[in-house]
């Protein structure tokens, strides 16, 4: 993982340009002014305490919630202001993976997965069925789980489920919610390395929401990091760690932060890549 | 890069080899924005085909997705054709494509829809039903037999929560059907008694129809669609939400904490929404009696205790407590049932209703039966 070698935020295409986001829910302020860029390409993680509304920053990103004010661009286009079509030729660009899964309780997995691209209408089912499954072997399970249902897969099964129907249309843009919350660490190894090479091969861009620091660690491009209802600080996490904040000296310093940051590696890095290469962390 | 450009083929013959050359994007999104999507693979299957050693060109292909290359290798019969230009990206993609294993999977096929088997199906559930409903009715006694020893222990607030959700709550749409149906009996009646100048009659049928047989139906009817339903779909969002196992592992007892708890309030609930919805309905039909017959309040009220004996009241009552035990019964057993899944969840509701409303008519003809002497 070769970090630092990110060129500036400025130099490069930003595809999610978050300006001054307030989100209220009645007097509750969740966010309040936030700026936030993800540029083409990078793995952007965001961190926060649970409940600083990080949840929530994503809702507003994809659409699913109207921020109070400010200005939400993803791929250059509000998604409040957009026409219809225009807001479903967005949305099938990119893919959420969420937090629980939200898996289709009474579709099979394979249907799970098929659905995006079923619902597009256009593609014969042989080759819908034949894509999924290799969407299902992408995130390394089998064949044979194609027909379980999802109330019999496992915590870990339903992550990897959930993962390969946000990537069915093999968007430009994915968003993972917790995505190794309740995996063993095995199971978030697994992931991380599956992220990594999909990233490579798919060349995606990634917004994670997750409180894993090895996982974190392992893969950030850069880090925001989301307390007192705003951004503190979004930068590569070597930088990240130096502000000087109480909750970034809680989150990053205290013991538990120390180990898993023990995995990043030094300073100068061998071959300057803006992509990290999978293989070792 | 924001607009997809649509796949295209372009195909060029020189000295009898034919040499093809995809172009555009091969992604999902473009293929479905193209309008020969479907055709296109059969147009090449049929180029993979016929020339045979075409030569294949992907260098003009702007980006090729996973389904793109699912498409263009099964237009290749599933082997790579000898001559083929791909870029290393691309060749990533099929070389995961090659890798692929369906083994051990086909597509299901939904059943044909079977009589026999859907009958025999029908009767073995039944029968498995009415085996749990007993178990369940089995459990019952004994916890009430548990709640009756240590009443100070009993689930006191769950039972106030569901009289004030099944009872209290249910006042107002119990009145109003109860008002309409007393107003629509009486306008009925009217026409044919006063054509038998039997006027004064319409008190005997309206007392002993609503008392003894429509107050407790119709409140029974509205309380297992109302509270049925509600009641089953609670507990199966409890088993989808693993809240049921949560209480297992604790050692809370579903049928002393969730079953009992309804079944006491609706028998509860039950016999008053009962008199409520009797008063709404005799209500009704005295306003329409007076309005079409002329037949005053007071007479009204007269003649209603020597019309109808006060048995029918009290059997009216005592329909109101059974139908309240057998909705709630009805309604815990399917939503114990449910399966952690949405489907389930609908088909169980479903079940819950229609078999509640049936099982309170049943219930009603055995009373019928059963208390033929009395009251009349």
């Amino acid at each position: 993982m070769n970090a630092p070698a990110n060129p500036s935020p400025d130099r490069r295409e930003a595809i999610i340009e978050v300006r001054q986001l307030v989100k209220r829910y009645g007097d509750n302020v969740v966010l309040d002014g936030i700026d936030l860029d993800v540029c083409r390409g990078e793995v952007l993680s965001i961190v926060g305490g649970s409940g600083s509304g990080k949840t929530v920053l994503l809702r507003q990103i994809v659409g699913l919630e109207r921020p109070t004010s400010g200005s939400i661009k993803v791929f250059g286009e509000n998604p409040a202001t957009l026409r219809p079509a225009q807001l479903q030729a967005l949305r099938n660009r990119w893919g959420l993976q969420f937090q629980r899964g939200a898996l289709f309780s009474a579709l099979s997995v394979i249907d799970n997965i098929a659905l995006p691209m079923r619902e597009l209408r256009a593609l014969p089912d042989n080759l819908i069925c034949q894509a999924s499954l290799l969407k299902l072997q992408l995130v390394g399970l089998s064949a044979k789980d194609a027909d379980k249902m999802p109330s019999d897969l496992s915590g870990g099964m339903i992550k990897r489920v959930a993962l390969a129907r946000a990537l069915a249309l093999e968007p430009e843009l994915v968003f993972l919610d917790e995505p190794t919350a309740g995996l063993d660490p095995m199971a978030s190894d697994d992931y991380v390395t599956l992220i990594r090479e999909l990233r490579r091969e798919l060349g995606l861009t990634v917004v994670m929401i997750t409180h894993d620091l090895d996982t974190l660690v392992a893969l950030s491009d850069r880090v925001a990091v989301l307390a007192d209802h705003k951004i503190l600080a979004q930068a590569p996490l070597r930088e990240v760690v130096k502000v000087d904040h109480p909750f970034i000296r809680e989150y990053f310093l205290g013991e538990r932060a120390q180990r898993a940051l023990q995995a990043l590696p030094a300073p100068a890095p061998a071959g300057d890549a803006p992509r990290p290469q999978s293989g070792e962390a | 890069m924001d607009r997809q450009a649509t796949p295209a083929v372009e195909i060029s013959r020189q000295d009898g080899a034919c040499s093809i050359a995809l172009q555009g994007d091969w992604t999902a999104l473009a293929l479905a924005g193209c309008h020969e999507a479907r055709g296109l693979r059969a147009r090449l299957h049929a180029l993979a085909q016929a020339p045979e050693h075409a030569t294949w060109s992907l260098a003009g292909v702007n980006r090729l997705d996973h389904i793109g290359a699912q498409l263009i290798w099964q237009a290749w019969n599933n082997k790579m054709p000898a001559h083929v230009d791909l870029n290393d990206g691309q060749r990533r993609v099929f070389d995961r494509i090659v890798g692929l294993r369906p083994e051990g999977w086909k597509k299901r096929m939904v059943d044909r829809f079977n009589p026999v088997t859907i009958l025999g199906a029908s009767l073995l559930s039944l029968f498995a039903q009415l085996a749990i409903g007993v178990t369940m009715l089995g459990q019952l006694t004994f916890d009430l037999l548990r709640f009756a020893r240590a009443p100070q222990r009993g689930p006191w607030r769950e039972i106030s929560a569901n009289i004030f959700n099944v009872g209290y709550k249910a006042l107002g749409i119990t009145a109003l059907v109860g008002f309409l149906i007393g107003v629509v009996l009486s306008y009925l009646s009217a026409n044919q008694l006063r054509t038998y100048g039997a006027s004064t009659f319409i008190v005997n049928i309206l007392g002993m129809a609503v008392i003894r047989e429509l107050g407790p139906l119709l409140a029974a009817i509205l309380v297992a669609g109302r509270s049925g339903s509600a009641i089953t779909a609670q507990i199966g969002v409890m088993r989808v939400t693993e809240e049921l196992d949560a209480m297992s592992v604790m050692g809370i007892s579903h049928g002393f904490r969730l079953i009992m708890p309804r079944v006491i309030a609706l028998a509860v609930s039950m016999p008053l929404l009962v008199a409520w919805t009797d008063l709404l309905a005799l209500l009704g039909g005295m306003t329409a009696a007076r309005l079409q017959l002329d037949i005053s309040y007071a007479f009204f009220l007269r003649q209603l205790p020597d019309a109808v004996p006060v048995a029918n009241l009290w059997l009216g009552l005592g329909k109101g407590v059974v139908f309240g035990i057998l909705i709630a019964l009805t309604a815990c057993h399917f939503g114990l049932r449910i399966k952690p899944n949405t489907q389930s969840l609908g088909q169980g509701t479903t079940a819950s209703v229609v078999t509640a409303i049936t099982v309170v008519i049943i219930a009603d003809a055995i009373f019928a039966i059963l208390f033929k002497d009395v009251g009349l």
